[in-house]
């Protein structure tokens, strides 16, 4: 069973991350320097003059760094944390023209720190606007598990939507109408109800299954499942992509991911469970987790004791 | 019914809880007949193994009566005597049908987490955390049994005590020996002289071995490995990769096995404090002393084969040795599906009789009692056998 990355962005969400990180490592190397020797640094800027002002405007600058290094790093609200960076580095410029105008300053190390600013600036925006979603909150997850059974039964018991809910621990139920279209009903964050239908975009029998949402769903949506034979005689193996927009957009997301809502991880165990009923029938259950497998709610496991 | 419960670390207690039901088609419910604490539900009294609960139903070793099955069981009928091995094991999927059932890919509900832990998860045991399954053990009057079809072994007229080993202990030391490809003329080293290593022993001289070396602390437990044909080094009296050595005219033993696990000790006090503070601090789940030692003094080109339980991460795995002498690790939960029939058959026809580790015999009620007993290694404990 693998998982592929899932999260509010952009399938380029690993660069940006890697961005992410890099900037705050930058930033508290940077901040951390300003605190421990203002001097030295405010004179690297171009700043000649040298009195107490001068390293208590540039220690407070370090501590300003420190903040938004850790604040990245913490892995809350990155994008918001990135976005502070981008304010920063406007005080920062703003600070250096101030600079620039005094008769102390070394025309030259000013240019180079605002050149340098100027650099900063940039990867900062564009980390920022990739990480805040421009894409609306598109929520992605991908997982794959092999299933004992020959491509075409595998197939098969996939492509009659009805049996989905069986498996899919969010949908409530799958109706499909004589137009091909389906009506689709699921739980959403908190125990809310959300709808759409949706059509088949793509059916190739024993290979690939992918359909969306049509106008007007709750939540909308696009996936596909993938099946080939795995090698060695092994059954078939089941991959699917999933991408919707979350209700609320990157905010509901983040409210979803609170509530303890991994999209990954629900996809992971949905497929687990589809193998159990390929080929077993049914979903197993032990007395720690009743309703079968469901890693979200492992906060909520019962104690393994029979259930009354 | 009652059950015996762990309620924290160094705590069981017998409990009343409800009787199980039917959950899956596949399931049977049996009336628990013999019941024995094993080794590695030690490792759970000691708080081991994570993602216990106050309230978990322990135990794996079990035996008894089916007093139920559900509508999908067509072999087994009510009042029919079975074994239960400890791994819950489906019988269809990919592990399943290449023998692997240690491995079964359909029975633990709760595999995303052991998925953060181990990479990919194992097989559902009973009575053994909630990362393998979280489904309530055989220290009890009855228990749930998934995959009774699959599982559960029909036993006939043998008596508990010699079967019920069947279970895992027996199991489990003979596919030690068999990861080791133990056969005639090997000579083999095994680490720990508890109720595995006895049966490790065992199997080794029943795949015809030329020789078993056992090695342990306890004067008891090395006695009884010697009634078995092996002969025996005490770790706190000598150097055990040197002595080994020169038993085997330098080369050292052509098999290791390791019986011990994650909470192994050393004879050397800095050397075991410094893996216990490790340990104790989080650095380190597991103590490897035996999985070093045995890596050392394992023959050029031999084989290391480990059934003593491992939980997570250990350090200073010696894998400049491993690699340069061109050994090879083998390690797992049994397979118990695979080597009761055959076991099963050995026993039949009297070429071992399991219940030669039994040294105390319990009421459930009396299950606290023989942790301690067991954990303590007091009054000679090799093996506690409950009753319900």
């Amino acid at each position: 069973m693998t998982a592929g990355r899932s999260g509010d962005g952009a399938p380029g969400r690993n660069l940006t991350s890697d961005l992410a990180t890099g900037l705050a490592v930058f930033s508290l190397a940077l901040g951390t320097a300003e605190l421990a020797v203002p001097a030295a640094v405010a004179r690297l800027a171009g700043v000649r003059e040298q009195g107490p002002a001068v390293r208590a405007v540039t220690a407070f600058l370090g501590a300003r760094e420190v903040a938004h290094g850790a604040g990245i790093l913490s892995g809350r609200g990155t994008a918001a944390w990135v976005w502070s960076r981008v304010a920063g580095d406007a005080l920062d410029i703003a600070a250096l023209g101030a600079v620039a105008r005094t008769k102390g300053a070394a025309p030259t190390r000013v240019a180079l720190a605002l050149a340098a600013l100027a650099g900063v600036t940039v990867a900062d925006v564009v980390t920022a606007r990739a990480l805040s979603g421009h894409r609306g909150g598109e929520c992605r997850a991908t997982a794959a598990v092999t299933v004992n059974r020959p491509r075409s039964e595998v197939y098969r018991h996939w492509r009659d939507l009805e049996h989905l809910p069986e498996f899919m621990a969010h949908l409530r139920s799958v109706r499909t109408d004589a137009s091909g279209r389906s009506h689709w009903e699921a739980t959403g964050p908190a125990g809310t109800t959300l709808c759409w239908d949706a059509e088949v975009v793509a059916d190739r029998e024993g290979e690939v299954i992918s359909w969306r949402s049509v106008e007007g769903a709750d939540v909308e949506n696009t996936g596909s499942v993938r099946f080939r034979d795995a090698p060695g005689d092994r059954g078939t193996e089941v991959g699917v992509d999933l991408r919707y927009r979350a209700p609320g957009g990157h905010a509901g997301a983040a409210v979803a991911k609170l509530l303890g809502e991994h999209p990954d991880q629900q996809l992971r165990d949905d497929l687990r469970r589809f193998k159990q009923v390929v080929e077993l029938g049914e979903v197993v259950r032990s007395e720690g987790s009743p309703v079968g497998q469901s890693t979200r709610r492992r906060l909520a496991q019962r104690p393994a004791q029979p259930i009354t | 019914m009652r059950a015996n419960c762990w309620t924290g670390k160094r705590s069981v207690e017998v409990r009343d809880v409800p009787d199980p039901t039917i959950l899956n088609r596949r399931d049977a419910i049996v009336e628990i007949s013999s019941t024995a604490i094993c080794g590695s539900d030690l490792h759970l009294y000691n708080g081991f193994i994570p993602t216990m609960r106050d309230g978990d139903v322990l135990g794996h070793e079990f035996m008894g009566e089916v007093v139920e099955v559900g509508r999908g069981v067509e072999n087994l009928s009510v009042g029919d005597r079975v074994v239960v091995p400890f791994p819950i094991a489906c019988g269809v999927c990919g592990a399943c049908e290449r023998g692997m059932t240690a491995l079964c890919e359909n029975s633990n509900p709760n595999a995303g987490i052991a998925e953060k832990l181990m990479g990919h998860s194992p097989a559902a045991l009973f009575g053994y955390s909630h990362m393998l399954g979280g489904y309530p053990g055989g220290q009890a009057e009855y228990a749930r049994v998934p995959f009774a079809d699959f599982g559960a072994l029909k036993v006939d007229d043998l008596p508990d005590d010699k079967v019920l080993f069947l279970s895992d202990i027996f199991p489990t030391g003979y596919m030690g020996a068999d990861m080791a490809e133990v056969g005639p003329g090997d000579v083999v080293a095994v680490w720990g002289a508890g109720p595995v290593g006895q049966f490790a022993i065992a199997s080794c001289f029943l795949r015809g071995a030329e020789r078993v070396i056992a090695i342990d602390r306890f004067d008891y437990r090395l006695r009884l490995a010697e009634q078995t044909g092996a002969e025996t080094l005490d770790y706190e009296q000598v150097s055990v990769p040197e002595a080994l050595t020169e038993m085997t005219g330098g080369r050292g033993p052509d098999k290791c096995i390791d019986a011990v696990g994650m909470e192994a000790h050393h004879a050397a006090g800095a050397l075991h404090a410094y893996d216990r503070a490790k340990q104790a601090t989080g650095l380190e789940t597991d103590r490897p002393h035996v999985l070093r030692e045995a890596v050392m003094s394992c023959a050029n080109g031999g084989i290391v084969s480990v059934i003593g339980v491992y939980g997570g991460f250990t350090d200073k795995f010696p894998m400049g040795s491993f690699m340069n002498r061109y050994l090879t690790m083998r390690a797992g939960q049994c397979h118990v599906h695979r080597y009761m029939p055959r076991l099963l058959e050995h026993v039949g026809n009297g070429d071992i009789d399991p219940s030669f580790v039994v040294t105390h015999r319990m009421s459930l009620d009396d299950a606290p009692t023989g942790y301690r007993t067991f954990l303590e290694k007091v009054d000679g404990c090799e093996k506690v056998v409950l009753t319900p």
